[in-house]
């Protein structure tokens, strides 16, 4: 995956994931809410989940201008709107549970 | 590392592991230590304990939420465990209805931080009882009755120094009386009640959890969960043999105890409270899904309780050890599978059928962490069977070196096949069938049970 994310501090990175059916704009969306708060999108990846449709990007969130649980608000808030489910967690979960 | 370590496909397994496999951090516990409040008067006991569990727990539940919201990982709940009362209190409390009022104001700190049970109020009798420990047992049922959140153990045996056969005897008649003093709730006194062999120290579960007297000040121990992602990984591996299978569950405890180091460490960090010890116990609850049971029904069988099902078991509780250990640097507190009937709908349907009997129950704690836990019994049970049940209990745990223990609900009224409502997480239990011959003159003997010999095993 791309350079830039081995740069950025361990401990500033989350996870953003949009699970849901695929539909128009639901990057878009989601990079607004990001943008906004100033969180910096770093990598983005789509998969299927069972028959779900899976959108995780990697974000730093190192200049974050809102606290982190009005990010994840946010974000929960967009998930209704567009009947999704869109979440944010730190990275360190993804990264503990797999790894010694 | 960075994130091109991190593949899409586990993040993806630990958004399936929360989201449908019902991982989660059962419980982040607190170990309180009370040793310090023990002078003055009673009144300044009072003042002391209430204090002291409220300036150390006053943001425990707050950093519990937090933690969940940030890491997406669902922590069911946030609990204390303190001291044992008989330790901590004797000096000032003289009367079992001293101890009463001690439980009522445990009850009070734990509703003020917000937690949902407080385990501590406990008495270590293994060898012999003071008057504070006899003072407290005798309370037992009364504190129950009128607390909400306070849980109670007791430590009748242990492998180094035998089996408190009058303690056990006494024990009996406490779970009786803690049954009949909550009959109004089908004796839901007695499922906040355990009576232990070779208790441990650090265990962040309830009814349980007491905060041992070699443990610091304040420490923060960590229960993980879930039974549904073993079931998972375990049913997808339907050609497995047994060498697979047990690589299998070992590698998804890991995966579970991991998030629980994880848990536990920033809890500790953002509490600055000493980080203690991850528990991997599989814990279930009466969810669908979220059964121990099924997960041996998965290897084979078709209902838990059946020939087998002790050999299932055993394989189970060795590879959930052996995963979590590589996972956390300290592991600890009961760590194995839990085979509450009441707490676990595979547990539940099987007692029902009458495929698992209370006999086999107990040959299955021989293999697991931790005894009989959650049986709902006839409530005319007398008081030595009770005591006998704890006695054979104690025995499978001192002679294996392990804790086992005895949480059993005698429910006021209730006949064989009668059903017993106990809410929430403690589930519900059909009333399942005892040995009707007597074990009084067994009981009626007292005195200890020598400890065994550590060598000759066999």
């Amino acid at each position: 995956m791309i350079e830039k994310t081995a740069k950025t501090p361990s401990g500033t990175r989350a996870v953003v994931t949009v699970i849901g059916e695929d539909k128009v704009g639901i990057i878009a969306a989601v990079a607004v809410i990001l943008a906004e708060a100033n969180a910096n999108i770093l990598d983005i990846t789509q998969s299927i989940m069972q028959e779900f449709f899976v959108m995780i990007m990697m974000t730093d969130l190192a200049g974050l201008n809102i606290p982190f649980d009005e990010l994840k608000a946010r974000l929960n808030r967009k998930g209704v709107d567009m009947e999704l489910k869109i979440d944010i967690q730190r990275e360190d979960v993804f990264k503990l549970m797999h790894r010694v | 590392m960075s994130f091109s370590a991190i593949s899409p496909q586990e993040i993806i397994e630990t958004i399936r592991m929360v989201q449908m496999e019902k991982l989660d951090i059962r419980t982040i516990t607190m170990g309180i230590s009370l040793r310090d409040c023990a002078s003055g008067s009673l009144a300044d006991f009072h003042r002391q304990i209430y204090d002291k569990i409220c300036r150390m727990a006053e943001r425990l539940t707050r950093v519990g939420d937090e933690i969940e919201r940030e890491y997406g990982m669902p922590i069911i709940n946030k609990r204390i465990s303190v001291t044992p009362l008989a330790i901590v209190a004797e000096g000032v409390a003289k009367s079992p209805d001293d101890f009463v009022a001690i439980a009522a104001t445990l009850d009070r700190a734990a509703a003020a931080m917000g937690v949902n049970f407080l385990g501590g109020f406990s008495a270590l009798v293994h060898k012999g009882a003071t008057p504070g420990d006899a003072a407290l047992m005798a309370s037992i049922p009364q504190a129950l009755a009128t607390t909400e959140r306070v849980c109670s153990s007791v430590n009748i045996g242990s492998t180094k120094a035998g089996i408190n056969m009058d303690a056990v005897a006494e024990m009996g008649r406490v779970i009786k009386a803690a049954a009949q003093a909550t009959a109004s709730t089908h004796g839901l006194g007695a499922a906040k009640l355990v009576v232990f062999c070779n208790a441990v120290e650090d265990n962040p579960f309830m009814a349980g959890a007491f905060h041992g007297i070699g443990e610091p000040d304040c420490v923060i121990n960590v229960g993980v969960s879930g039974p549904g992602v073993v079931l998972r990984a375990v049913e997808a591996a339907p050609d497995a043999d047994f060498g697979e299978i047990a690589s299998i569950i070992k590698r998804t405890a890991f995966k579970i105890t991991r998030m629980g180091e994880l848990v536990g460490r920033a809890a500790s960090e953002r509490l600055g409270v000493p980080f203690g010890i991850v528990d991997l116990s599989l814990a279930p609850t009466p969810a669908q899904g979220d059964s121990v049971a099924r997960i041996l029904e998965a290897m084979g069988l078709e209902r838990v309780g059946t020939h087998g099902s002790t050999a299932a078991l055993a394989l189970l509780n060795d590879a959930v050890k052996k995963g979590g250990a590589m996972a956390s640097s300290h592991v600890g507190g009961l760590s194995g599978a839990f085979i509450p009937v009441s707490e676990d709908i595979g547990m539940i349907e099987a007692a029902a059928m009458g495929a698992i009997t209370f006999d086999k129950l107990e040959a299955m704690t021989a293999v697991c962490s931790v005894g009989l836990d959650m049986i709902a019994i006839p409530g005319d049970t007398p008081a030595e069977t009770i005591a006998a049940m704890i006695a054979d209990e104690a025995a499978i745990g001192m002679i294996n070196r392990k804790t086992t223990a005895v949480r059993l609900i005698p429910a006021p009224g209730t006949k064989v096949g009668d059903w017993v409502e106990f809410g929430g997480l403690l589930g519900r239990a059909p009333v399942m069938p005892v040995n009707l011959h007597a074990s009084t003159g067994f009981i009626a003997r007292g005195g200890r049970i020598p400890a065994p010999i550590q060598a000759l095993n066999n």
